[in-house]
């Protein structure tokens, strides 16, 4: 059964790209418009690979990795950060947040899907 | 495995306007001297937004530009720096910029480089220099794709013997797998051809892109070794060789020894993980797959299966994609939705035929014929709604670009000026929407420039510093109304009525202000002092109220010495569809658009009065308004002639009452518009026409021309 990945991005070009990009690799996408919407979409079904953006309205990528560690089902699942910044500060924290790796921003496709199959094959 | 992300270029337009417009509007609202920090918030993700989308999708000049404006944003928003009128005006400016960047790359338009170099030097100026060239990742072009052919050392090498094939479809084969990665061609015997190609892709992407040309399983695969130092030398000679044949080349990393001496860090790759993978697969409970197949002998590999699985996921690729374009609108021409439209119209009055007809109908007999065609009815009326929903567009599309507009100009004069506007999300016809946009321009422009007074001459008359302009819109009957007022000085009876003499209109001192204000919408007329270069010039009110009038619409002024001026203009809500009333005065029928109908009366004798040389009037709830026979205006063969056989039709349009005597009420009806202009010529009193249910023609007569000439009426008289 093809694998659930959740993609949280505010932009929609670049959450469709994201969204068209993994289903060309086989995958199910569940797109999510900001934090808050990923939590609800979180909640709603269980995925294997969460994808989120930072920098976000209502509710950052930050905030969502920690309130998604703290749903039951979530605990392990991988979650990705998609940033701008690959700042040390910024990986710290992720790493605090309890995110599992981090994807600068811009990547083209190609490398999504190499990063994505390497953690949830 | 190539992924064609031009696709969503459009939406990434798309999605840069709105965020240019929000980012427009934000910096339009904030306080500058104490921002609400969610404001700042959102001003900076818009250009945060801008910045990824832009970088993802290869635009350079665009994240260059909102690089530099983020990187300012980021510190106001921090508080490191204070929020400042220069800075909004710079990141209005740089608003600008970034929209004429975009239409370049979206519509080919011109891009002013030197004004986006001036911007950036703006920007970076309000950085104080403090900004030091941070660190910016390498922006992926895909504009201009090439070839990901900088294949460091450490990629795989694999060989590809391929079964006989055409040189076309090796040739095809050699493009695709190019984007993998360096691909040479060696000749094999026989007339066969092996590839080798060097890349950092896995087999499976190999076998993928082989299958389009060719059954996998023809295929042989081996895993080249590494090269040895003498054959790398030989084999980039050999390249150095065929690139000088083909004309182009690229370039090696600056040292190859020390690029393959060590695996790519983290920042290199882009990305990284911060558990080891395995243990992010294990604690996640992925099964890890077999040990991955990586044989170093030259034996042929399996992949047989690979490939099967590789087209299945082709096709299922093929599926997705045609799930992720979809999108919840889609663009259509407006011929087409005019042509739906015109269609629908057609279908109105064949299906207002059919009703007509059937009503003869015995009800008994043909009762279930009846009870469709009552359906019938119901759904084309629901039809023809939402199809003429299609063209409504909301107000704020208009609306919309006045706020920059208002305080540029309030800037440039020197005013204060407070913009509120009401009723943005009113709808009205696209067609109206467009051609709406430059008389009110003109009218907001004016205000700020005549009606709106300095600073210090506001504080003198009492008022506020800060000047009022309001802008409204809203539905009244099956017009929409637009209000543009302010709070400025009004309008000068004395200037107005001296300019007028002056220009040689007719007046004189005992006209009513109304009329006096209707004097500034002759050709050439201005009474501004000073011909400022917003507006003054004597082109305009004329022209805007000539352009209101084409659209069907009125134009109305009220204005107070010392409290203001507030301009009406009543639009129409669309031009193709009215809702009717049917009249008849002798054997002709008459259309009349219900919305200037108030009610209509068979009138006491006694209360129909002849006034001299002015025809007659009738009483209507204690207001005389003038009686105008309608069989005298088109010279019609009357079947009445006493007003009180009859019916009186009370109309009302631009403020002014009149009683249209009519023969009879026929009926109430929507009815599509015929342009008679366009199809006959334009007739004084007739707005159009339109094909009634019995397939005859009925004029649709122009209410408010009608009433305007019903001052000044006499029954002698043939009116236009």
């Amino acid at each position: 059964m093809a694998k659930t990945i959740l993609a949280v991005d505010d932009s929609s070009s670049l959450r469709q790209m994201v969204a068209f990009s993994l289903k060309a690799a086989g995958y199910q996408v569940v797109e999510a418009v900001d934090g808050q919407d990923g939590l609800e979409k979180a909640k709603q079904q269980t995925v294997d690979l969460v994808l989120t953006d930072q920098n976000m309205p209502k509710m950052d990528g930050l905030t969502l990795i920690k309130s998604l560690r703290s749903l039951p089902g979530y605990q392990k699942t991988p979650i990705l950060m998609l940033t701008t910044e690959s700042s040390e500060d910024m990986k710290s924290k992720g790493r605090a947040a309890g995110a599992n790796g981090w994807l600068v921003k811009p990547f083209d496709p190609q490398r999504l899907i190499e990063v994505v199959k390497k953690v949830i094959g | 495995m190539t992924i064609d992300i031009s696709q969503f270029y459009k939406v990434f337009f798309d999605e840069a306007e709105e965020l240019l417009a929000e980012k427009e509007r934000l910096l339009l609202a904030v306080d500058i001297d104490s921002p609400d920090p969610e404001d700042l918030n959102a001003i900076f993700r818009t250009a945060h937004s801008i910045k990824g989308g832009a970088s993802t999708f290869g635009l350079n000049d665009m994240s260059e530009v909102t690089h530099v404006l983020e990187s300012l944003l980021d510190r106001i928003r921090k508080g490191e720096m204070a929020l400042t009128a220069q800075h909004v005006d710079a990141f209005l400016a740089a608003k600008d910029i970034l929209k004429m960047q975009l239409d370049g790359h979206r519509n080919g338009a011109d891009v002013d480089q030197e004004a986006v170099a001036n911007v950036r030097m703006m920007l970076h100026d309000l950085s104080e220099g403090v900004i030091v060239p941070t660190h910016q990742p390498t922006v992926p072009s895909f504009l201009h794709a090439e070839p990901k052919q900088q294949v460091a050392e450490g990629a795989h090498r694999y060989k590809i013997e391929l079964p006989d094939l055409a040189k076309r479809d090796v040739d095809a084969l050699v493009d695709e797998l190019g984007l993998l990665g360096r691909v040479s061609v060696v000749p094999l015997a026989a007339g066969r051809t092996a590839l080798i190609i060097m890349t950092h892709e896995s087999l499976d992407d190999i076998v993928a892109i082989c299958s389009f040309v060719l059954d996998p399983s023809d295929l042989k695969i081996f895993e080249a070794p590494p090269l040895t130092p003498e054959q790398r030398a030989k084999e980039a000679a050999e390249r150095a060789r065929i690139e000088e044949e083909q004309g182009y080349g690229f370039f090696d990393p600056a040292d190859p020894e020390d690029a393959g001496a060590h695996e790519p860090t983290e920042d290199e790759l882009g990305y990284g993980f911060f558990q080891p993978i395995e243990q992010i697969r294990l604690e996640a409970g992925i099964v890890a797959e077999a040990p991955p197949p990586a044989p170093v002998r030259p034996e042929p590999l399996e992949i047989t299966e690979v490939a099967a699985e590789k087209k299945a996921a082709k096709k299922g690729a093929e599926g997705a994609h045609a799930q992720g374009s979809e999108s919840s609108s889609i663009r259509v021409s407006i011929e087409k939705v005019d042509q739906l439209i015109n269609l629908v119209g057609e279908l109105v009055i064949t299906q207002a035929m059919i009703e007509q007809r059937s009503s003869g109908l015995d009800p008994m007999v043909h009762q279930r014929l009846l009870q469709s065609v009552a359906q019938l009815t119901r759904n084309t009326r629901d039809l023809q709604e939402s199809v003429m929903s299609i063209r409504m567009m909301p107000m704020d599309f208009v609306f919309s670009r006045f706020p920059r507009m208002v305080r540029d100009l309030a800037g440039k004069l020197g005013k204060k000026v407070d913009f509120i506007t009401n009723g943005a999300a009113t709808e009205l016809d696209k067609g109206l929407i467009e051609r709406i946009v430059d008389p009110l321009t003109h009218l907001v422009r004016n205000s700020i420039d005549h009606g709106i007074e300095m600073p210090a001459a506001r504080v003198a008359a009492g008022k506020s510093e800060s000047g009022r302009l309001f802008l409204s819109a809203a539905h009244q009957g099956g017009n929409i109304v637009i209000e543009v007022a302010d709070d400025g000085g009004g309008l000068n009876r004395e200037r107005i009525l001296a300019k007028a003499k002056e220009n040689g209109l007719a007046v004189s001192d005992n006209m009513s202000d109304a009329d006096v204000w209707q004097l500034i919408f002759a050709p050439g007329f201005s009474t501004a002092e000073i011909v400022t270069d917003v507006s003054g010039r004597g082109v305009g009110m004329d022209v805007v109220k000539r352009n209101i009038q084409a659209l069907g619409g009125t134009i109305d002024i009220r204005s107070a010495r010392g409290f203001g001026t507030t301009i009406l203009i009543s639009l129409p809500l669309t031009l193709a569809i009215l809702d009717g009333m049917s009249i008849r005065s002798g054997d002709e029928i008459y259309i009349l658009p219900l919305g200037f109908v108030v009610e209509s009366l068979q009138p006491a004798r006694a209360d129909v009065k002849e006034i001299h040389g002015q025809g007659r009037v009738v009483k209507v709830r204690g207001e005389y308004l003038p009686l105008i026979p309608l069989y005298q205006m088109f010279n019609i063969e009357p079947r009445l002639t006493d007003p009180c056989e009859g019916i009186l039709v009370i109309l009302e349009a631009e403020g002014r009452k009149a009683a249209l005597f009519v023969d009879e009420l026929v009926g109430q009806q929507q009815v599509v518009v015929k342009n008679l202009e366009a199809n006959y010529r334009k007739v004084a009193g007739i707005s159009g026409a339109t094909i009634l249910g019995d397939g005859g023609v009925a004029l649709i007569l122009d209410v408010a021309a009608l009433l305007r000439s019903s001052r000044q009426l006499s029954d002698e008289s043939v009116l236009f």
